[in-house]
């Protein structure tokens, strides 16, 4: 299956969708000026994904930052997510957050509500 | 200002307009075309601002956080207004202010007339919740609303009044027989 790293920018995060290797994360900053054509390739990976997953998936948002149009995209992954852990699969989210952010932390807290899945709150000193 | 006496009376505004956004404590001032270049620099130059000025971490990022999603709704928003008035036409005012206090992030643009009963009752309601009901609110929309063709999500308006916990002070001011000015207020307490 196709790695997908995409490097990121002041704007835009740096995403990391390699199934052979088990690492999926998505982190730093996240205001795109186009945020569907931006998460688009990332949503198009999971549903490829989810055809043959690996029997454990831990998916990784490491966020500083992100924008309320991207809060949207960020959900539509996660139902993604979700969906795969419907189907069996065995999946969990990792939310880190920077310690002293509350906001963000908040945020992970949100998605955990919304979302049925298994989600781990992670926060790091940075 | 072919002759010195019109050179001469523009430097005299000029350092009026310098008096007065001094005295309104304004650090920051942009009029024109709001694009995502605009955006970029503009939260970038008021980032390194706050941290020269040791601001609290979770006072920067909520000034950043106002800023983007002010910006974004001026740059999503502003050129839906269609006028052949070279004043208006998808453009807008971006205003910083610093005070001992608080920040203020203010934004100006020009809105046709049917769109001010739909702006006032949003934002009302959003006023008019506490914390538990604009994250209901938020996570409502998230779910059920849709990406606009511009990449609007519907959410910002939310996520500032949540993230600042002060109301979102606005005013419309009468452009033309069916325009209008659309000012909107955002603050940000400084002690947090």
């Amino acid at each position: 299956m196709e790695t997908i790293k995409i490097a990121g920018t002041e704007d835009t995060p740096n995403v990391i969708l390699d199934a052979a290797n088990d690492i999926m994360e998505i982190s730093g900053r996240s205001l795109p000026e186009d945020v569907a054509s931006f998460y688009e390739p990332v949503l198009n990976w999971l549903d490829e994904y989810a055809k043959s997953p690996n029997p454990k998936t831990v998916f990784n948002f490491k966020l500083v930052y992100f924008n309320t149009a991207s809060s949207k995209l960020l959900l539509d992954i996660l139902m993604k997510l979700e969906e795969l852990h419907e189907n069996g699969a065995e999946v969990l989210i990792k939310w880190h957050y920077p310690e002293d952010d509350e906001d963000m932390a908040e945020a992970g807290e949100e998605y955990a509500d919304i979302v049925d899945i298994p989600f781990e709150k992670v926060s790091h000193a940075d | 200002m072919d002759d010195k006496k019109n050179v001469r009376g523009f430097l005299e505004f000029v350092y009026e307009f310098y008096k007065s956004m001094k005295a309104h404590e304004i650090t920051l001032v942009y009029e024109g075309e709001i694009t995502h270049q605009i955006t970029k620099a503009f939260t970038s130059l008021t980032e390194s601002n706050m941290a020269k000025e040791d601001e609290s971490g979770s006072v920067q990022r909520k000034v950043f956080h106002v800023m983007v999603e002010c910006l974004q709704n001026i740059s999503k928003h502003a050129d839906e207004f269609s006028s052949n008035d070279y004043l208006f036409a998808g453009r807008g005012i971006f205003l910083v202010s610093k005070g001992d206090n608080e920040y203020s992030v203010t934004t100006g643009n020009a809105v046709d007339n049917s769109r001010i009963d739909e702006l006032k009752e949003m934002l009302e309601n959003i006023n008019s919740l506490d914390k538990e009901g604009l994250n209901q609110l938020y996570k409502k929309q998230m779910k059920e609303g849709r990406l606009s063709e511009k990449g609007g999500a519907g959410l910002g308006f939310i996520d500032i009044k949540r993230k600042t916990g002060k109301k979102l002070e606005y005013h419309f001011l009468p452009i033309a027989t069916d325009t209008s000015f659309f000012l909107l207020t955002s603050t940000i307490s400084r002690n947090l």
